[in-house]
């Protein structure tokens, strides 16, 4: 009876106790949260960069435009221009699916579009190693009709095929389950067919979350290590994609050179940020004016 | 099941449509190679394209990888498409013959001097100044003292350190193995952290600042010093050490299919001509020529080495007593 009775002071107390120190308190908060920031966030970056230009602007230019470090940029570059928009293609279709059909073996699908997040990239790229390896289920093959896998391009564009799988695909589920299937209903009522259901109601429903889910799938395409290490091979020049060449030149003592290549590395994160930024600006900008306009 | 196979069989081969091959390219090489032989086969490899061209008139690229000598094993035998292989440790090689069968078994036979034309030894490097004293093998032994040496089981480099300690206390105590045994325990007590590779533990050295000797590979000591800072560290040369034979050698199965055994087999070759030795002298590896070993006698100290055919009866043995599942390093070496 006594605890019962007790309760409620306690509970007058602490809000009490809440109100006087909430001043004091949001102060402490804040600056706890923006020296966080700061120290795990912006201070590597500002490093990065200082790093960066240790040597100098002329080393810094020399060690990006350097023969190796070149074909590291030129090989990011393709491995996501190819896994990107094949990835994108599928998040769109998978989420589609997903979102507005029922079907036997959704959730089961819903969970393996999830797996690459769960699995440690550095098991993706092994277990690639075990289908296209020499030694692996199609290496006998492979050797016989003389194609590469494994240590070439191929390889590492599949590991990271498999690192980047769910992000877009991840984005669109939620927002399109969201949206329901009643546009679709609707256009579907008024006449039209599949493809322009999809062109003209789906897609510009989804464009800032689809564009939002490249992006990150971009990044992570472009800075993936554990799995694309394990396939690359490290030919020098060849199979070398940029996280690789920084790891290179670190070991190599050329630490001016490593964060030179990892600058150009953390730009692109900048850029994709801002990317990101500008398009949930424009997006809420969007929406806002959409309920402002009268119906 | 087949089908499914058979479908991404299709799907792998539409993808490699895409990608012909890149260095199935006339005129390439690749030379799979372990962490510390970088600068070296730089300069090697610069030197050699100049000899081929000049001799047989066909322009030439030598393309590298590099990574922990076990490591790079394991990558030609699931299908890193090397000509040649220049290991840290014979072991490494004779596993590719053994799992891949790439290479003939008795390959070491093929090139003179067990098929490595250079080698090293194991040296310690300390802080400047050597403020904990440490002069050979027994001092690492001793109480406090931080050793950095990186994990026998996954680093060439480290099975040299760990043989080398075991042939020195061998040595000492007239081949107890008991005495040898505790001996080299007591080393693996003051190690704080086992690096995967050479160039992590260098990192955790010099870097990070841990440890007060690091045991390393001789050619590795030399980098350290020219990029670190003689005002930072110092190299002490023990009095025992071990005969570190680096192996090289063609990959048959690789060369043959893309027809390259006439380039690979003359590129090693070169490692054994007046040339080639002296770029091993002047990246700090020991040559096996008279002249050139007298030209570089300055980097390297008189140190009374022993080979590991002479200690330890041969890689293959060496491998199973010490460091395979279950072996005396992992009934000696207890992590924190």
């Amino acid at each position: 009876m006594a605890a019962v009775a007790h309760r409620p002071r306690v509970k007058a107390a602490g809000h009490f106790r809440h109100r006087q120190e909430s001043a004091f308190a949001r102060w402490l908060l804040t600056g706890v949260a923006l020296a966080f920031v700061a120290a795990f966030l912006l201070l590597p970056l500002v490093i990065v960069f200082v790093q960066a230009l240790e040597k100098g602007v002329a080393f810094y230019f020399q060690a990006i435009l350097e023969p190796d470090a070149l074909a590291a940029v030129r090989l990011t570059l393709l491995v996501a221009v190819i896994s990107v928009p094949l990835n994108t293609l599928f998040g769109l279709a998978a989420a589609w699916c997903i979102a507005k059909f029922e079907f036997r073996g959704k959730s089961l699908l819903i969970a393996l579009i999830d797996l690459p997040f769960s699995v440690s990239p550095v098991i993706s790229g092994l277990v690639f190693i075990l289908l296209f390896g020499l030694q692996g289920w199609f290496g006998a093959w492979l050797k016989a009709h003389d194609v590469e896998i494994i240590f070439a391009v191929p390889g590492i564009v599949l590991a990271t095929m498999f690192v980047t799988f769910p992000f877009v695909a991840r984005e669109l589920i939620p927002l399109m389950e969201e949206q329901g299937k009643e546009e679709e209903e609707v256009a579907h009522s008024l006449g039209a067919n599949g493809w322009q259901i999809f062109r003209r109601v789906t897609l510009p429903n989804v464009k800032w979350g689809l564009l939002y889910g490249v992006l990150l799938c971009n990044a992570r395409a472009m800075g993936e290590f554990g799995a694309v290490s394990v396939v690359s091979g490290h030919i020098r020049g060849e199979t070398n994609t940029m996280p690789l060449h920084v790891e290179i030149l670190y070991n190599e003592y050329n630490f001016a050179g490593a964060f030179a290549v990892a600058s150009l590395l953390a730009l692109l994160a900048v850029v994709t940020l801002i990317a990101k930024s500008a398009l949930e600006w424009r997006d809420e900008r969007a929406a806002a004016a959409r309920l402002k306009a009268p119906v | 099941m087949p089908t499914f196979r058979m479908a991404l069989a299709a799907f792998a081969l539409v993808l490699s449509g895409l990608f012909p091959a890149a260095h199935a390219a006339e005129g390439t090489i690749l030379n799979v190679s372990y962490d510390p032989t970088r600068k070296l086969y730089q300069d090697f490899n610069k030197a050699f394209v100049a000899h081929w061209k000049k001799t047989s008139g066909e322009d030439l690229t030598v393309k590298q990888s590099h990574g922990g000598s076990g490591k790079q094993a394991r990558s030609v035998v699931d299908g890193l498409q090397a000509d040649v292989v220049t290991l840290a440790l014979s072991y490494d090689i004779d596993a590719i013959a053994e799992e891949s069968k790439l290479i003939p078994a008795d390959w070491q036979k093929r090139l003179p001097n067990n098929s490595a034309p250079y080698t090293s030894t194991i040296v310690f490097l300390v802080r400047k100044g050597n403020p904990k004293g440490i002069k050979d093998w027994d001092d690492l032994a001793k109480p406090g003292i931080q050793v950095i040496t990186p994990n026998p089981k996954t680093s060439g480099g480290a099975r040299w350190n760990y043989l080398a300690a075991w042939g020195y206390a061998l040595r000492k105590n007239g081949n107890d193995e008991k005495k040898a045994r505790e001996f080299v325990e007591a080393i693996y007590k003051n190690v704080p952290v086992l690096d995967s590779g050479a160039r992590g533990s260098t990192t955790t050295f010099a870097q990070r600042g841990i440890g007060d000797v690091f045991i390393s590979w001789e050619n590795e000591a030399f980098l350290a010093v020219a990029e670190i800072g003689k005002d930072k560290v110092e190299i002490v040369v023990p009095s025992i050490s071990i005969l570190a034979e680096p192996p090289v050698t063609v990959v048959d199965g690789v060369a043959d299919k893309r027809g390259t055994r006439k380039v690979a087999e003359e590129y090693l070759k070169f490692w054994y001509t007046p040339e080639g030795q002296d770029i091993a002298g002047r990246n700090y590896y020991r040559p096996r020529s008279a002249e050139a070993l007298a030209k570089y006698k300055d980097h390297f100290a008189n140190v009374a080495l022993f080979t590991i055919d002479e200690q330890f009866g041969g890689w293959q043995k060496a491998q199973k007593t010490h460091f395979a599942d279950g072996g005396i390093f992992d009934q000696l070496y207890k992590p924190k």
